[in-house]
């Protein structure tokens, strides 16, 4: 099949590729240009796992042939770091890529490059959006992990960063009387001794965790802000 | 079900130490246990530097492209494969024929069934594999694909299991012996005789149909392979999205015959799993085979037609249940039949003595004397499947089905569904409970979690809006829905539970390095559910140690201890507790090391596990701490200890644990147009002792998105020539941002008495204990005008069609009047 010779910016350097007129531009960018940080998810267009930043805006580059993009600039997840942006947080990272790690906005990972170029170009058009306007702005990726909630979150953060406002420390929502008792709390009736204090096997004895004072809120937020410095 | 087995490391199981101090929560400081560690895997993620099956590149690496028949039932008469091999880039084209050369051309199932790798004779659903083009490239390969002739003699097909079960239905599966009909086998639990009697003394009774729809876990990331074949060394290693690398080892070796030792599993990072990246499926045969025969490295990835399509699909249950009870609404017995679609082969990838599952969980929260249920498995031209789709094992369809039924129960009775959940509830005093399907229920507190949820949604006051709605004759009708469950997950114990053979059990190995540091090789396998993050906070927690201090790694046989995956939600409760297994041995070792360094009998040294340092007993200033005694193990051995700090843990648990929550969903319901907006989800989980706060939230918000989705949109659907009309992203409805509401969660904790760290597991709850609670809302909402149920997925046109039914539909035109003053239309509009 007769090659093209195509031009892109991509992450910033200039590259030179010769590819068939049917390379998916996905295709370009993870097996020609060893970006695999750009994912496929689906073949249809639906799942937003391969979009990356072209010339401004957010675009499936599943749905694009190579030879389409000829001239034109590229960002992947991979340049986000290099962003001008970047280190306006607490890391070096870009902002939109901090929030996600700080939100827990993502589990399995899949998704996250497309939605952090996604988030990317919802933030470049609008810099503080509502949490309706950001639903709407992802609503183009799938994420099969988060349930979506963390990741908006973690694009709010961004906007908090990018807006010079103080993100919060945790996407967590009910944090008050955390309780933790590692060894079970109840009795084993094994009789090896733990928890020694109530009575073994007693009906009315509670386990001893649930017991426990609620954790005071000052000292919740001083364990949030121990946890956020930890990478 | 319970195993009190006292195995040798069965004195670890409680912390001889005293555990951390209950009235200190929130661990150590240092990213113990219940502290917010931020994930220590993200950085990878966020800057695009996974490590996906789809991401391996090698040199000489070949591609694999399976040629799929386009029909669901149809006898194949001759594959012609010379156009495809005359192609250039076209390396080979293997069939049947070729994979019977090396015995590949079928597989056996975890069931004792056996699948066609590639299929000679018959295809038994549509887009069965039936050739393969392995190619230089991806797309040479598929243009092969296209060039393959199969000419078929199509058959008629059968697609749902009741017509399945018909007399004169197409018969699925010809090529067993002796196989008449598309029956596989039946299965029947509980006590016949005594239900039957609950049933004849009760003053109620009440019966109801669903259907648990077929769904697909579909995760974003396909299944895959790149299989290498090793010429020089005879080694083949794999890499795959596996869910349970080392099963999947000894699987790969008793298929294919090379020795398990010269066989590696890697499984990389995995972009979602959700029991679909459990069971071997044929495109990593026969990529493994095509390795072997070519000498060069192999991918084979799936599109996602083809996983949906052909890979396990989860539930297709149809049930009919049944409960007996008092009429004031104790709960005396429960019945329940269901026919299960097994699609075209029996291959569900569950513990083997347990062909429904741990379906037998239907008595649910609720203290039932008589239980008894039947299960009638059948062959269908679909693809095979019942995997347990973040569930442990069909408690899916189990708690749908007694969650659903103690709401129609309190419809008939006309008691809030609430006042029937807790006046049937196992008290928390009863445990361990013995359920009458034969379950040892670990702990529990089903009241006080019931309590708090209608405290933090204000029940009451949502009860008199809805009232008020019903009243006012509003265009919107309020429904709550409620499902208080229990889970039953962290399979083992072995000797009940076991896969191909293998026990159940888990492992973890803790090597201290002489700098203090930490290295944790683990059974399980994470596939975004933060092992690398919750494993090292349990060492972390056990031994002292800054989490950060400590590296989780996992997915590769050739180093990791062996173990059955993740899947079941068993990470915790089986690999978690060898993990703390581990540690504790590590720190048993350490105290005889701290005691030779402080110069005392190893009896008079404590442990502080606040400051991570052992020091002597009513000295606290003559201590060392971790670090030290770590350092001093390779530099300063005592005579009677072996040098070095480690230890391994193969946990097999004494029992499962049982998670449960209570969740309230609040909806409204257009009367127009069918659509349900849920308003409110509310879930509460008690999932024992928790690790990670963030990560438990992060998977509580998961599973219900999911159980939400299989609730409101999501079926693969057929049509009768058995082609799947929803086998694709465009047609089968993954939610995005938009259809998934806020989710609040909140919590109990109710240790497990038996667990070393007193956790349950929480992953697949939200998904199991979800979708009643979203149709029961659904439901509660056109209850008042007799609506006793409908089918998932609640749809817009279903809904109005039930609405339609009950009388409840408005007519937009009937709003557009009241407004409107054009005189004589409007007056005919309404006299319609």
């Amino acid at each position: 099949m007769t090659e093209k010779t195509i031009t892109l910016t991509i992450n910033g350097s200039e590259r030179e590729l010769d590819v068939e007129p049917r390379l998916l531009l996905v295709h370009a960018i993870r097996e020609d240009l060893d970006l695999t940080g750009t994912h496929i998810g689906c073949d249809t267009g639906n799942c937003g796992a391969c979009t990356v930043y072209m010339d401004g805006q957010a675009i499936k580059s599943c749905l694009l042939f190579a030879a389409q993009a000829d001239g034109s600039e590229i960002t992947t997840v991979e340049g986000m770091a290099d962003h001008a942006d970047a280190g306006r947080g607490k890391s070096d990272l870009h902002p939109i890529q901090e929030g996600f790690r700080e939100m827990h906005g993502l589990q399995c990972g899949y998704c996250t490059p497309g939605m952090i170029m996604a988030s990317k170009a919802l933030l470049d058009a609008n810099s503080d959006p509502s949490e309706g306007e950001i639903r709407e702005g992802i609503s183009g990726n799938l994420c099969r992990c988060t349930g979506y909630q963390n990741i908006v979150k973690s694009v709010q953060y961004a906007a908090d960063v990018l807006n010079d406002r103080e993100p919060p420390e945790s996407p967590v929502e009910h944090e008050e009387s955390a309780t933790a008792a590692a060894d079970g709390g109840t009795d084993c009736g094994s009789g090896c001794g733990c928890d020694a204090g109530f009575e073994a096997g007693g009906p009315d004895a509670p386990p001893a965790a649930l017991d426990a004072p609620s954790r005071d809120p000052d000292g919740a937020r001083d364990g949030g802000a121990e946890g956020g410095e930890r990478r | 079900m319970s195993s009190e087995s006292e195995k040798p490391d069965a004195k670890y199981r409680h912390d001889e130490d005293g555990g951390p101090d209950p009235e200190a929560h929130g661990g150590h400081g240092r990213g113990g246990m219940g502290e917010e560690v931020k994930r220590k895997e993200d950085r990878r993620f966020i800057t695009g530097r996974g490590n996906y099956v789809d991401d391996i590149k090698k040199d000489g690496m070949l591609h694999c492209e399976i040629v799929r028949s386009p029909h669901a039932h149809a006898r194949i008469e001759q594959i012609d494969t010379e156009r495809a091999e005359a192609m250039d880039g076209v390396v080979a084209v293997l069939t049947a024929e070729d994979l019977a050369a090396y015995e590949l051309a079928t597989m056996p199932t975890l069931m004792d069934d056996t699948q066609d790798v590639l299929v000679s004779d018959k295809v038994k659903f549509q887009s069965q594999e039936v050739a393969a083009v392995i190619a230089e490239d991806r797309y040479v390969a598929k243009d092969g694909a296209q060039k393959v002739r199969v000419h078929y003699d199509t058959l008629d097909s059968v697609v749902d299991a009741e017509k399945a079960m018909a007399e004169d239905a197409p018969l699925v599966r010809d090529d067993i012996e002796g196989q008449e009909d598309n029956h596989i086998f039946t299965w029947e639990t509980g006590d016949e005789a005594a239900t039957d009697r609950a049933f004849d003394e009760a003053d109620v009774t009440v019966e109801q149909d669903m259907y648990y729809q077929r769904i697909h876990p579909a995760p974003i990331e396909t299944c895959g392979c790149v299989a290498d074949w090793d010429t020089a060394n005879e080694q083949m290693t794999v890499h795959l999205t596996s869910q349970a690398p080392h099963a999947h080892r000894t699987l790969f070796s008793m298929v294919s015959g090379i020795p398990e030792h010269k066989v590696r599993i890697v499984s990389p990072d995995v972009g979602g799993g959700f029991g679909n990246k459990v069971p071997i499926y044929p495109g990593y045969v026969v990529a493994a085979a095509a390795s072997y025969v070519l000498g060069r490295p192999v991918k084979w990835m799936e599109e996602r037609s083809e996983n949906i399509q052909t890979t396990h699909f989860a539930r297709d249950y149809e049930m009919t249940g049944r409960i007996a009870a008092t009429e004031d609404g104790e709960i005396t017995g429960v019945d329940v039949d269901v026919l299960a679609n097994h699609g075209a082969y029996n291959a569900a990838a569950q513990p083997s003595k347990f062909p429904a599952g741990f379906f037998k969980i239907f008595t649910g929260s609720y203290d039932i004397e008589a239980a008894h249920g039947t299960l009638d498995a059948v062959y269908t031209n679909t693809a095979p499947g019942g995997i347990a789709y973040r569930c442990s094992f069909r408690v899916t369809e189990a708690v749908y089905l007694i969650e659903r039924l103690v709401k129609v129960l309190a419809q008939e009775l006309d008691m809030d569904p609430a006042e029937v959940r807790r006046k049937n509830f196992i008290p928390k005093e009863a445990f361990p409970y013995e359920s009458a399907t034969g379950w040892t229920y670990d702990s529990g507190d089903y009241e006080r979690a019931l309590d708090k949820a209608l405290e933090s949604v204000d029940y009451d006051g949502l009860r008199e809006e809805q009232q008020r709605r019903i009243e006012a004759d509003d265009d919107k009708l309020l429904g709550i829905g409620l499902s208080t469950f229990t889970e039953i997950v962290g399979a083992g114990p072995g000797k009940q539970c076991d896969i191909a053979g293998i026990e159940m059990f888990d492992s973890a190995e803790i090597r201290v390095h002489p700098t203090g540091k930490a290295t944790v090789r683990i059974g399980v396998q994470t596939q975004g559910q933060g092992h690398e993050t919750t494993f090292a906070q349990i060492v972390a927690e056990e031994l002292g140690m800054d989490v950060q201090d400590v590296e989780v790694e996992h997915g590769d046989t050739d180093t990791e201890p062996y173990g059955l995956g993740t899947y079941a939600s068993r990470s915790t409760p089986v690999g978690g507790a060898a993990t703390a297994v581990a540690a504790r041995k590590v720190r048993e070792k350490a105290k005889k090391i701290a005691a030779n360094e402080l110069e005392v009998d190893a009896a008079d040294v404590v442990w502080d596990r606040e400051s991570g340092s052992f020091h002597v007993t009513g000295a606290p200033d003559r201590g060392v701490t971790m670090t030290e005694v770590a350092a001093a193990s390779y530099m300063n051995s005592p005579v009677d200890e072996e040098p070095g700090l480690e230890a391994v843990d193969y946990y097999d648990p004494p029992n499962m644990t049982y998670p449960f929550g209570a969740y309230v969903c609040v909806v409204e319901v257009d009367r127009e147009t069918g659509e349900v907006d849920i308003r409110q989800f509310y879930a509460l989980d008690d999932c024992g002792n928790r690790i990670n706060p963030m990560i438990i939230e992060g998977q509580i918000h998961g599973g219900l998105a999911q159980g939400i989705a299989t609730a409101m949109l999501e079926e693969v659907t057929f049509d009768d020539n058995g082609n799947v009309t929803a086998g694709d992203f465009m047609n089968y409805l993954l939610p995005t941002a938009m259809e998934i509401p806020h989710m609040d969660t909140d919590y109990t904790v109710t240790p497990s008495p038996h667990h070393p760290i007193g956790a349950k597991g929480v992953g697949e709850s939200p998904t199991v204990g979800s979708p009643p609670a979203v149709v029961n809302a659904v439901v509660d909402a056109m209850s008042h005008a007799g609506v006793r149920h409908l089918d998932m997925p609640m749809t817009p046109d279903r809904v109005w069609d039930t609405l339609d039914e009950a009388g409840l539909t408005l007519d937009p035109a009937d709003r557009l009047d009241l407004g409107g003053d054009s005189g004589g239309d409007a007056e005919d509009a309404s006299a319609d």
